[in-house]
């Protein structure tokens, strides 16, 4: 095959970066003081480059906590940013609806990946909605160039109006490379607190001006969308369709339909109505193509545009070139299903598979929780139950054990990960010390000491910092004994195999309430601990 | 094929093959000659040992970092078996190359494979001098696995 292009000379200095490099290149040029964040895939690396750019990022134990510090930053003066995935900002929403209302000194930006078509993730809730709710600019980069320039605009925006800002990311923005250009970083904003209780102090009497004052903010900046937004109008042919899009799907539209024109929105929301009309009315066809939710289809024809939206087949999964064209030419043909491929499992030498085989055997209903562990719920081991957000095994678990009869209740074990019990898994111990079930229940803590699933990320359990300092290590069992859990024993799931089957079947069957850790290092962590720090593995 | 096209370069594997790095190779082979470049990788749960593939398109302009159905122009796979996934990415003008055209007792580090097969891959492209390649590599791996990776790169490049 012949070269496709001989060697063109670079009129700039460019680089070839992810989605998620760009977003931390882009934080780190916009001069953010802080990034904060809980690992989530697609949204996993962001911190890491951040901190890999010289800038001081942080894990914290959830996205709430994230959130809330980096508001904290926000009110100091400074420039803060929060990274997560979609169920994520479920965890930190709570922040976002009130930060709306208070608003900031500084800047925060918070960073969310939306999973479409979920490929790690437990649904593709779509993150506009959360624009849409809580009030606040959301923008939507649809490569790393744009996850750049967004990311530092996202920090302009939240500055000039002093409001939080949303950087909508997604798995195929996030996880692909593509080149940009960067620009002179920005010098930092100069930390400085100034008291002042009506707009920091959030009671009813502050916070209903406070609402108004956030409905104002988003008529503005909805105003400067229309006019200045970071918004691209593509002339097409004669005659051909006008595509209104955003993010990833405007570059499967561009490539889909080349002669079309195009209305691509940058900011979607407050979204460019105005702007968006007009170009509906200036085309015969007008299509909206977006991922997941029909968001701005709705919006538009709520207004009163006159547009199409794409069929309710297309609302599921991640949308593509060929999806485009199906859309575009009205096919409603069904797809057919993804072709057989090797699915995930536990690693080969993972300690928890001696862990499940054991629970397992002791025939189990296993309330599961989040992490690779998930995987144990696959053939051969199929030893999880349930499964369905961080931590909702140790509530979900509770459930069973209140409301099954006696023989079945007794057999209920809830199984989370270190990193999930940080993140979510405090509570639910506290609801397990305090409505305990008849029957006592049972917690099985799998301690792998990373998060690993999402790349071995460091926590509150593991002794470490995100930038490789040493932390003081969270004990599992003096949480659990403070709790006034009454049976606390951490096992080798490998060396004590047999010690912990023992203590699992005294504990279901003498209806025990008791917390077991199960401590054994991921096999991939401890390989890349050891390269860090130079110790023998 | 024209010079304003768009090729389309498909790795596939299973978690903890090198997909990854092989993406990276490759795409920064082309992004130093000055070519728009895309890729689009799977990151997260999928890794944890099943299949894992990785599109890497290469032009003037590329928008989609995805390859569109039917449009890869060469298929890389790591393991044979993993092809009937990809069934639906491939025409018959696709060019597979397989693991397995490669003598792989002559492969001294098995983990490098990866560098192997983009040795191979790196045939297909007569106008794009080995030393870009070997430069890419050297500056992706560190010193340790240097050696391994331009051995394996050699063997997949000069193989029967």
């Amino acid at each position: 095959m012949e070269t496709p292009l001989n060697q063109q000379p670079a009129a700039q200095p460019r680089h070839f970066l992810m989605g998620n490099e760009a977003a931390a290149l882009g934080a780190a040029h916009a001069g953010a003081a802080r990034g904060t964040g809980y690992p989530g895939t697609p949204s996993s690396e962001i911190l890491d480059e951040f901190n890999r750019l010289g800038g001081k990022a942080e894990w914290a134990p959830n996205e709430k906590v994230a959130a809330e510090v980096a508001l904290g930053v926000a009110f100091a003066g400074a420039r803060a940013f929060a990274t997560m995935k979609h169920v994520g900002l479920n965890v930190a929403a709570d922040v976002l609806f009130t930060a709306a209302y208070s608003g900031v000194d500084g800047a925060l930006v918070i960073m969310v990946a939306d999973d479409p078509g979920m490929a790690s993730s437990q649904n593709e809730q779509d993150s506009r909605r959360y624009a849409v709710a809580a009030g606040v600019p959301m923008l939507e980069p649809s490569d790393s160039q744009e996850a750049y320039d967004f990311t530092r605009l996202a920090f302009e925006i939240s500055e000039r109006w002093k409001i939080p800002v949303l950087l909508k990311l997604t798995t195929r923005v996030c996880h692909s490379g593509s080149i940009i250009v960067p620009r002179e970083p920005a010098p930092p904003a100069p930390p400085r607190f100034e008291r002042d209780m009506r707009t920091h102090v959030m009671v009813p009497g502050n916070a209903r001006p406070a609402h108004r004052r956030l409905r104002a903010k988003l008529a503005e900046i909805a105003a400067w969308n229309e006019q200045n937004g970071p918004n691209i109008l593509v002339a097409g042919a004669a005659g051909a369709p006008g595509i209104i899009t955003a993010g990833s799907s405007y570059q499967y539209a561009r490539e889909a339909a080349p002669d079309a024109a195009f209305f691509k929105i940058g900011m979607i929301h407050p979204p460019p109505l105005t702007a968006a009309l007009a170009f509906a009315a200036s085309v015969k066809r007008a299509v909206v193509i977006e991922e997941n939710d029909p968001v701005l289809a709705d919006a538009l024809r709520a207004a009163g545009g006159k547009i199409e939206g794409a069929p309710e087949m297309f609302r599921f999964g991640e949308l593509s070139v060929s999806r485009v064209r199906a859309i575009l030419a009205g096919d409603t043909t069904p797809e057919p299903p993804p072709p057989k491929a090797i699915p995930p499992q536990l690693c080969n030498g993972c300690p928890h598979q001696r862990s499940f085989t054991t629970i397992k055997k002791l025939g189990c209903i296993v309330a599961g929780d989040i992490g690779c562990y998930t995987l144990a719920a696959a053939p051969p081991l199929s030893a999880m139950d349930t499964q369905i957000c961080m931590g909702a095994g140790i509530g979900v678990g509770l459930g069973l054990r209140h409301t099954l009869p006696r023989a079945e209740a007794r057999r209920v074990v809830s199984v989370i990960g270190d990193s999930t019990f940080f993140h979510s898994g405090l509570t639910g111990l506290a609801e397990m010390a305090y409505n305990t079930p008849a029957t006592g229940h049972v917690l099985i803590i799998l301690d792998n000491s990373t998060t690993a699933m999402t790349g071995q990320q460091h926590h509150p359990g593991t002794g470490w910092h995100l930038d490789g300092t040493p932390a003081r290590a969270i004990d599992y069992e003096k949480i659990a004994r403070a709790m006034n859990i009454e049976t606390v024993a951490t096992f080798d799931p490998l060396k004590d195999a047999d010690a912990f089957e023992t203590a699992l079947r005294d504990a279901l069957d003498n209806e025990k309430l008791a917390v077991f850790v199960l401590k054994r290092p991921c096999v991939l962590a401890a390989v890349a601990l050891a390269r860090k720090t130079g110790a023998k593995s | 094929m024209p010079p304003d096209r768009v090729t389309n370069v498909k790795i596939a594997g299973v978690g903890g093959m090198g997909v990854l790095t092989s993406t990276r190779i490759l795409a920064e082979v082309f992004f130093r000659r000055g070519l728009d470049v895309k890729k689009a990788e799977v990151h997260g749960m999928s890794q944890r040992g099943g299949s894992v593939c990785s599109d890497v398109r290469f032009g003037p302009k590329v928008f989609s970092p995805m390859i569109p159905a039917a449009g890869t122009d060469f298929l890389v796979l790591f393991q044979d078996d993993q092809e009937p996934i990809y069934a639906a990415d491939c025409s018959p003008a696709t060019i597979v190359l397989r693991a397995s055209a490669l003598d792989l007792s002559k492969l001294k580090n098995k983990r490098a494979l990866n560098t192997a097969m983009i040795g191979m891959l790196s045939r297909e492209f007569a106008g794009v001098p080995e030393s870009e390649w070997l430069a890419v590599i050297r500056d992706i791996f560190p010193e340790k696995l240097r050696e391994a990776n331009i051995e394996a790169f050699a063997l997949g490049r000069h193989h029967a």
